[in-house]
Formats: C-alpha cells, sequence, structure tokens
C-alpha cells in the first residue's frame, strides 16, 4: 500500500516537490532524498543538535520533525546558510579558534550561533554557554566554541556601533 | 643519543619552521560549510541496507528463529542469522599471547545457539532501505530460552555463578599478580596504613557519529572494498581479509571523515564484520549504521572497577609502599583483537608510576559477565589509576593534617632520578613532575583558591580543590600488541611526491579524526622540506594508497606518524637538491631548499623555483646529465627502537563548588599542565587536552552505563545517559611543560589521552576537599548528587 504524501517546499532557495513516507524524518528526507548531508543525526532523541536546520527561519531539530510537517515551509540548512556568506564570520572564528575537531556537531552548532549571535551579539559567555545547551559536542570540551561565538559577536557588535 | 641526531633535532624549531605554531587547520574548510564526507554521506550504486535482531535478553538460549514474515517483505535483500554467517565470516578470540594464561570465547558476527548480551546481532537483515530492514527485523519471530544473567564482577567467580562460557571452565579471563620490592616490610614499618574501595562506574564514548561502515564487493574480481568510520584502517584490512578469506590485497578500507573514535572505533564490532560479510555474500554494497540505542548496547563499554586500594606512610606523609586489587567486569568476550585485559593491566601498572616508592604489590582479575563488552577507551586504564594513587594521597594528607602539595612533592620521582623504571616496569626518559607542579601552582594562584576556600566555608559555602597528577602512555612500540601475536602495526610510513608544480602530496599511515593529524603532518613536512604550509596537501586512511601503519591509537599520531614525515621530509628534501644540482650544475651541498625556492646555501640567493625544477624533472628530463635520474618521491618508515612507550606526564587542578543539600557539584575551573615534549601545533594540543578533561569530567560526574540485575542496559538514549553539556563545563586552562624525548629527531610525544587520565582523579579530590569540614568523602564514580548525599548521610 503506498502510503506517501506529496509535499513541496524550498530548501536553500530552490523549490521541491517530492513524495515522501509519513514517517520520514526531515532530517532524513534532507540527507538521504536530497543529499545534503551536511545536517547529521546524532541522536535521533532531540538532544544533541547535530540535526539542527532552519524552518521558517527558525531553527528547529531535523529527527523531531517529519518531512510531511515541512510542507510548504522555508528550509534553510548549513550548506544553505554556509553558501550565501551569512555566517562567514562565524565559519572563520571557528576555524581560527579549532572550534571543531571532527565536524560532525559542527553544522548545527553554526546554526545555533548564528541564533545566539542574532539575538544578541554582545552575548556574554553565560549566555552562550546556555544557548548551546541543546549541542552536544564530543570533541572539543565546548571552550574554543564558546570563544569563536564571542570572537564573531565581537565583530558584529562593533560593526554595528 | 648521538650529537649530531641532537643538534639535528634542535634545528628543526629554528629558522623557517612551523613547528610550534599555532596554524588554522586548513581541512575545516570543508566541515564548515557542510562539505564533509562522513562514511553515512557516501551512495554508491545498489546500495543496501542492513538492520540487526539484536537479543533483548543479558543471557538466552536462542530456541528457535521465524524469518518467513520477514523475507515476504517487499524490499528485502536476505534475512541470514548466525550459521549461515559463520560459513563465510570465521570467529574469532580476543586474547593476546603475551598475557599469559588469557582466555576467551570465540565470537562470531551474529549469535550462534545462544545471546550472551543485552544488544548482540543475532539475525541480519539485508533491505532496499534501512526503514525497510527494520520493519523486517520487527516480522522475525525468535523463541527465547531466558538463563540467569551474570552480572556482578564481584560474584562472577563464585562457584554459585553459572559460567558464561562452559568451556572455559569458570569466568575469569585474565588475572595478574605484579609485586616489587618488599610489600609486607614497607606496610610493618609504616606509621600509618590508610584502605579505601574505589568504584568506577561503566561508561563509554558516545562519538557523535556512530559507528558507521560500507562494504562493496565486487565478485568479478574479488576485491572488497569498505568505507569505515574507524581508527585504524590496516588493522581492519587484515582481519577482513583472514576472516573473511580474500586476499590482503584485495581489501581495501578507506577512512572519510570520522565523527570522533576515542577509542570506540578501534575495534571489531560482529555488526560491522557481519555487514562486510553480507557485501560478499550478495555481491552487492551494504550500509550499516549504529543507530544511538545501538550504539549504547554495542559501542565498547569503558572501565567497571572496582578497586581496593592499601597504602603505607610515615607520618611526614612519605609513601613507603601500596596494595591494589583491581576488579574488573569485561562483558561476554574479550574484544578482538586487542582484547579487554589491557585496561586492568594498564590500570594497576599505571597507578604508582608517579611516585618513587618501590613496594607495591598488585592483584587483578578480569572477568566476564552477560553485558555489553568492554575494552579500550581514550587513556586505557589512566583515570582509575590516577582516581585511585591520588585520591590516596589526598587522603594521606587529610589524615595526616598536612598539604596536599607538599606531599606530592615529597614522594615525586625526583628530576635526578632519571632515566628511571618504575615498580611495574615502565622505563621513563625524562618526566617533569616537579616542573608541571610548580607551573600549575603559579598559574592557577593556588594559595589564594586555598584561601578563599577557607574564608566561604564558614559562610556555608563548601569548595574544594583537587589536584592529580598523571602520567600518559603515548608513542607505544611492538611490545604492546605485536609481540602478543596481534597483527596491529606499531611502525608508521610517511610517503611524499614533489608533484610536477612543486608542490608536495604526503601521505601517512596515521589518520584523522578530527584531532588535526593531516594539519599537525603537514607542519612536520613543510618544515623538512622548507616549504610553504600551503604547498603540502595530506591524505591519509586508505590501505590502497597509503602508507601501512596502525593508524590513531594510544597517542601515537605525533610521535611516530610525525616522526616518519620529518624523515621523509628530509629525506625527500635531499632528493630535490641532487636534481636542482643536477639542473644548475653544481653541488647538491651549495644549494638549500627555503619557503619552496631553491637557494644558495652560503646567501641565501634564490637560485630556482621548485615548480621549475618539477617541470624539468617531469617534463624535460632529457636536458638533465644522461646518468642521472630525478627520484621525487619518498617513503619513509618509523618505529619507536629505544623505548617500549614516550611516557609523558602533567597535573590537573579541578575548583569545585559542592551544594551540600542537593549534592550538585558545580565545576568553577579546571587547571592542565602537560608535558607532550616538543609540541608541533600548540592550539591542536591544548583543544586535544580540553577536549579531553571535558571526557574525563563526563565520567567523574555524568556517564553511566546502568545495568539492572538481570542485565538490562537502563541508560540507553542520550536523554539517559548523561553526557557534558557546554552550560556545566567550567573554563579550562591549559599550560605545558615541553621536554623533548631525545629518542626522536622531532622530540615529540603524544598528548590525546593526558586530559582524560587526570581529570577524573582530580574533581573527585576537589569534591572531597570540598566535603572534608562533614568529615565525609566519595570513593564512587560517577558522583551523582546521590553519592554525594549518601555520604553526607543525608540520604
Ligand atoms: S539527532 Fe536530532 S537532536 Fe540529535
Ligand atoms: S567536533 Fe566532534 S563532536 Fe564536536
Amino acid at each position: 500500500m503506498d502510503t506517501s504524501l506529496e509535499i513541496s517546499l524550498t530548501v536553500n532557495g530552490v523549490p521541491v516537490r517530492r513524495r515522501v513516507e509519513p514517517r520520514l524524518s526531515l532530517v532524513d528526507f534532507l540527507r538521504y532524498e536530497l543529499e545534503l548531508t551536511g545536517s547529521h543525526v546524532g541522536c535521533e532523541h532531540g538532544v544533541c543538535g547535530a540535526c539542527t536546520v532552519r524552518v521558517d527561519g527558525e531553527l528547529v531539530r531535523g529527527c523531531l520533525m517529519l518531512a510531511v510537517q515541512a510542507d510548504g515551509c522555508r528550509v534553510e540548512t548549513i550548506e544553505g546558510v554556509a553558501g550565501t556568506g551569512e555566517i562567514f564570520d562565524l565559519q572563520q572564528a571557528f576555524a581560527e579558534e579549532n572550534a571543531l575537531q571532527c565536524g560532525a556537531c559542527t553544522p548545527g552548532l553554526l546554526l545555533t550561533a548564528q541564533e545566539i549571535l542574532r539575538r544578541n551579539p554582545r552575548v556574554d559567555e553565560a549566555e552562550i554557554r546556555r544557548g548551546l545547551s541543546g549541542n552536544y559536542c564530543r570533541c572539543t570540551g565546548y571552550h574554543a566554541i564558546v570563544q569563536a561565538i564571542r570572537k564573531a559577536g565581537a565583530g558584529r557588535a562593533g560593526g554595528t556601533r | 643519543m648521538s650529537e649530531e641526531a641532537r643538534s639535528a633535532g634542535a634545528r628543526i624549531t629554528e629558522g623557517e619552521s612551523y613547528i610550534g605554531k599555532s596554524v588554522v587547520r586548513p581541512q575545516t574548510a570543508r566541515l564548515l560549510a557542510g562539505r564533509g564526507v562522513f562514511t553515512d554521506d557516501i551512495k554508491l550504486p545498489r546500495m543496501t541496507h542492513v538492520a540487526f535482531l539484536r537479543s533483548s535478553h543479558a543471557h538466552a538460549r536462542i530456541v528457535s528463529i521465524d524469518a518467513g514474515a520477514a523475507k515476504a517483505l517487499p524490499g528485502v535483500v536476505a534475512v541470514i542469522a548466525g550459521e549461515e554467517m559463520a560459513r563465510v565470516c570465521g570467529g574469532w578470540v580476543g586474547t593476546l599471547a603475551h598475557f599469559k594464561g588469557m582466555k576467551s570465547a570465540k565470537q562470531y558476527p551474529l549469535a550462534i545457539g545462544r545471546a550472551t548480551w543485552q544488544g548482540e546481532p543475532v539475525v541480519a537483515v539485508v533491505a532496499e532501505s534501512r526503514a525497510v530492514a527494520e520493519d523486517a527485523v520487527a516480522r522475525i519471530a525468535v523463541e527465547w530460552d531466558p538463563l540467569p544473567a551474570v552480572t556482578d564482577p564481584e560474584t562472577a567467580l563464585d562457584p554459585s555463578t553459572p559460567v558464561i562460557h562452559p568451556e572455559l571452565g569458570d569466568n575469569l579471563a585474565f588475572e595478574l599478580e605484579l609485586t616489587s620490592g618488599d610489600v609486607d616490610r614497607a606496610f610493618r614499618e609504616a606509621d600509618a596504613v590508610y584502605s579505601d574501595t574505589f568504584w568506577m562506574g561503566r561508561h563509554t564514548g558516545v562519538t557523535l557519529e556512530a559507528r558507521t561502515i560500507l562494504a562493496d564487493f565486487d565478485l568479478s574480481e574479488q576485491r572488497l572494498t569498505v568505507y569505515h568510520s574507524f581508527q585504524a584502517p590496516n588493522m581492519m584490512q587484515d582481519i577482513l581479509a583472514r576472516h573473511l578469506r580474500i586476499p590482503e590485497h584485495n581489501v581495501r578500507v578507506i577512512t572519510k571523515d570520522v565523527g570522533g573514535s576515542f577509542g570506540i572505533k578501534v575495534h571489531i564490532y560482529p555488526d560491522e564484520m557481519a555487514a562486510c560479510a553480507l557485501a560478499v555474500m550478495l555481491g552487492r554494497p551494504v550500509k550499516f549504521v549504529a543507530d544511538r540505542f545501538e550504539s549504547f548496547l554495542s559501542d565498547i563499554h569503558a572501565r567497571d572497577h572496582r578497586v581496593k586500594a592499601e597504602v603505607a606512610v610515615k607520618r611526614d606523609g612519605t609513601i613507603l609502599g601500596m596494595k591494589v586489587d583491581d576488579l574488573t567486569g569485561i562483558g561476554p568476550y574479550s574484544v578482538y583483537p586487542r582484547t579487554s585485559a589491557v585496561e586492568g593491566n594498564q590500570t594497576v601498572r599505571l597507578t604508582p608510576c608517579g611516585y618513587k616508592f618501590r613496594d607495591y604489590a598488585a592483584s587483578l582479575k578480569v572477568v566476564l559477565q552477560n553485558k555489553t563488552p568492554m575494552c579500550q577507551y581514550r587513556a586505557v586504564g589512566h583515570p582509575i589509576a590516577f582516581a585511585v594513587m591520588e585520591g590516596m594521597v589526598d587522603r594521606v594528607a587529610r589524615e595526616l593534617q598536612l598539604d596536599p602539595v607538599e606531599v606530592r612533592r615529597k614522594n615525586y620521582i625526583t628530576r635526578d632520578m632519571y632515566p628511571y623504571t618504575s615498580p611495574t616496569g615502565y622505563f621513563f626518559e625524562r618526566l617533569s613532575h616537579e616542573e608541571a607542579l610548580d607551573r600549575l601552582l603559579e598559574i592557577s594562584d593556588y594559595p589564594a583558591l586555598c584561601a578563599e576556600r577557607d574564608t566561604l566555608r564558614s559562610r556555608g559555602i563548601y569548595r574544594g580543590l583537587g589536584l592529580c597528577t598523571f602520567i600518559e602512555l603515548t608513542t607505544p612500540g611492538p611490545a604492546f600488541y605485536g609481540v602478543g601475536g596481534a597483527r596491529i602495526s606499531s611502525q608508521d610510513g610517511c610517503t611524499i611526491k614533489l608533484e610536477p608544480t612543486g608542490k608536495l602530496i604526503c601521505m601517512t599511515g596515521v589518520t584523522e579524526q578530527g584531532q588535526g593529524t593531516d594539519t599537525m603532518i603537514a607542519q612536520v613536512v613543510a618544515t623538512a622540506m622548507g616549504v610553504p604550509l600551503d604547498d603540502v596537501r595530506v591524505l591519509t586512511g586508505d590501505t590502497m594508497v597509503t602508507p601501512y601503519g596502525g593508524g590513531t591509537w594510544a597517542s601515537r599520531g605525533a610521535g611516530i606518524g610525525g616522526e616518519a614525515a620529518l624523515l621523509a621530509g628530509k629525506a625527500l628534501k635531499e632528493n630535490v637538491l641532487k636534481v636542482a644540482a643536477a639542473i644548475l650544475a653544481c653541488e647538491p651541498m651549495d644549494l638549500d631548499l627555503r619557503r619552496g625556492r631553491i637557494v644558495d646555501a652560503g646567501t641565501g640567493e634564490v637560485r630556482l623555483d621548485l615548480g621549475e625544477l618539477g617541470r624539468i624533472a617531469y617534463f624535460r628530463p632529457d636536458t638533465l646529465p644522461k646518468d642521472f635520474q630525478p627520484e621525487l618521491a619518498v617513503t619513509r618508515h618509523y618505529v619507536p627502537r629505544h623505548q617500549g612507550f614516550a611516557f609523558t606526564n602533567g597535573i590537573q587542578l579541578s575548583h569545585v563548588e559542592v551544594d551540600v543539600d542537593t549534592g550538585f557539584v558545580r565545576l568553577l575551573k579546571h587547571w592542565a599542565v602537560e608535558d607532550c615534549g616538543r609540541i608541533i601545533n600548540p592550539r591542536l594540543v591544548d583543544e586535544q587536552v580540553r577536549g579531553a578533561v571535558v571526557q574525563g569530567i563526563g565520567a567523574a560526574l555524568f556517564e553511566h552505563c546502568v545495568y539492572d540485575e538481570q542485565g538490562q542496559l537502563l541508560t540507553g538514549t542520550m536523554g539517559d545517559y548523561l553526557v557534558p553539556m557546554a552550560a556545566e563545563m567550567p573554563e579550562i586552562v591549559v599550560d605545558h611543560v615541553q621536554t623533548p624525548t631525545l629518542f626522536a629527531e622531532g622530540g615529540f610525544k603524544g598528548a590525546g589521552e593526558a586530559g582524560v587520565a587526570g581529570a577524573p582523579g582530580a574533581v573527585l579530590n576537589a569534591v572531597n576537599d570540598a566535603l572534608a569540614p562533614f568529615n565525609a568523602r566519595v570513593t564512587r564514580q560517577p558522583i551523582t548528587p546521590d553519592v554525594i548525599l549518601k555520604a553526607l548521610d543525608k540520604l
């Protein structure tokens, strides 16, 4: 029995129309159907943040949302956000501070960091750590990530002064 | 070591050196753009997916398997159980010959007749998609006959406890008695003897990218290509070849981006062997990705020790001797091929190693149980050894009302005692305990922290400071595995090719999992050659291409891979200068290579660009003397020959605040001073240390694989198993003492595990310091709030 449903959405600005099984998660849809493998899967439980994407401008855990729920939505993944140059300063700060080792957590962290800085580029260390409390990184110990976000934030705050 | 080698060692830090520079890792760009290629990102034509029916019991006989409904499901390609698979993939036994008396049972990719832990793979289902494979797994009916589960190591050897593998006779996998000096005399002559029992819980690696493998078998050429999220591709190649009976040179293992490993991805897992066997059976690519529940049930677990420690001391804090009794539970099988005995072996051998007392006795029992197999995880044995040793040192200080700093200083192996061999047989070229302690006290302003702690106590705020001295085993030679019969390379090679454009392609046997191996290797090569760093590209992790090597484990990348890269760089430079001399009609010794250009050695005047040299050597060799053949690719290998391991050392300090009403521990700050010899890239080393400290903190305070009495894992999701997250982690200050090894030209040693080695002991001591006013003490890890409240008699 075919239970698939048709969805249409935009992903990184490109219109997409696909038939998907109702049980397919958004992150699996992005990874396996659209081959946007920058979004990762770490826990399938909403805990680790590796699957973080933006849906209609809001951060979403791609493992907790179904692809069919994204019907009609505007989805942005790391590939798209990195491609527009929106987070160029964050990427640079992450590289400089070595805020990534294996890089499995990095796409989710960059999107989360962008949201933290969007709310407040002058954010302090404690707020950054709170803001990252849903993103697991096994490699770095978080210190360099916090420093990188502060650095990018300082650059932005300086720029808007 | 010769004077000549010594001065050559010094030379590489001079001039245009990338050694000691925090250069940015160039390969992070792809990871920052979402363009990394992890194994699950790879898709092959006709690819299938495997899912496993795993045992739901810790111990049960498999009465029958009915897979009819599973096979009937559209999209299912094959359903295979234990015996059928064993015909393609032979079993294995995880023992090493140099662990005398060690035993373990034969293990197969899929359980045959009986399952021995909850999570053991029993039936494999291959389907067109993972979802269909899982649907089919759900349709398999297995009739189980549950058997009593052996869960508590303490009773594993009791006559009334069932024997997990009757053919072994008992549940004892390995035992070891170590004695040095006269420990009885030490205890007789002591002013005081203190004893404690430490319980160090099971935890696991929780790599963010779970274990993943994609195997593709080409029936026509009988070639197996395996993409594997793994640390040691040559080891996997050897094992696949032998167990699947494929000529080894027909097996190619490729490691793309690896999403964290930490010793989790260096072992042989039955599900991964099954995936490869299935690819051979089906002649189609088979992918296996562990989901998080499978990871918790089937990734190796770590630690699980009960250590009784007794220490004999003089009134002034001098340690005279120590007795240690370690019991560790390893699950139903010793893990292949590294064995599950190394953890306990290292624990009892490392324990006394910071200090100069010689009277030491240790006994180790490694027992089987019906839980997930336990094996080597980052800093094998170290965190247990040093939590116990340093816990006892702080106990001595507390009981005798001495300064914990001074008790350490009094007992350290001092600078005049090197080279030194520990009572447990480890050779130390030169450790720097005294220097590291001094540095730590300075950077942390320790006296001020103590004063603040004392003031706050009177206000009902309970802060504590905990020190932990540690050593780290790095850069192992063949004594580790090779002599025990395991085909695990302790040597590594490095190949460098000069391309016609004058740029370098470098291939190394050590592997990359995010620690920055390829950057570190590029820094060494660029320095040894005299070329800009940007001109070097590094490739790792492809057994068809990269020189044979051990990969990543035991902090061997810099000490072994780095040294091989240094030797290769120097050799290629020599060859390049010969070519240049042939072109310029002069002697090689008149020339040098600097910043990618051939220069006059005396004046520094630029004579030839490397690109021009490449052009001539590759496209116009007719213009060179007839009897001259340019050799613009070299390979050099390195294995540590002069010492078994390059030991490093360091000390950590943890500062915590304990809420004595709730039992919660707040981490205020953490300091680590370590000595990994000559540092290639300070930032990369610091980040290794920080990441490892946090893993150690996780073990100390949060992480725990909790089982019930039936051997059912109660912490199978990341909601139940707590990992360290950003909000709870402290600022971590890292500093270094640098004592280069003189046994290798580069002077490099390893740094990957130092953080894990010392952090749990430091946190344990800090918590106990905070609890001192209540005369309470904890000796159990993880130190959860209930552990603290029980110690305070509040629970
Ligand atoms: S995979 Fe979605 S939060 Fe972990
Ligand atoms: S860099 Fe590996 S999980 Fe964060």
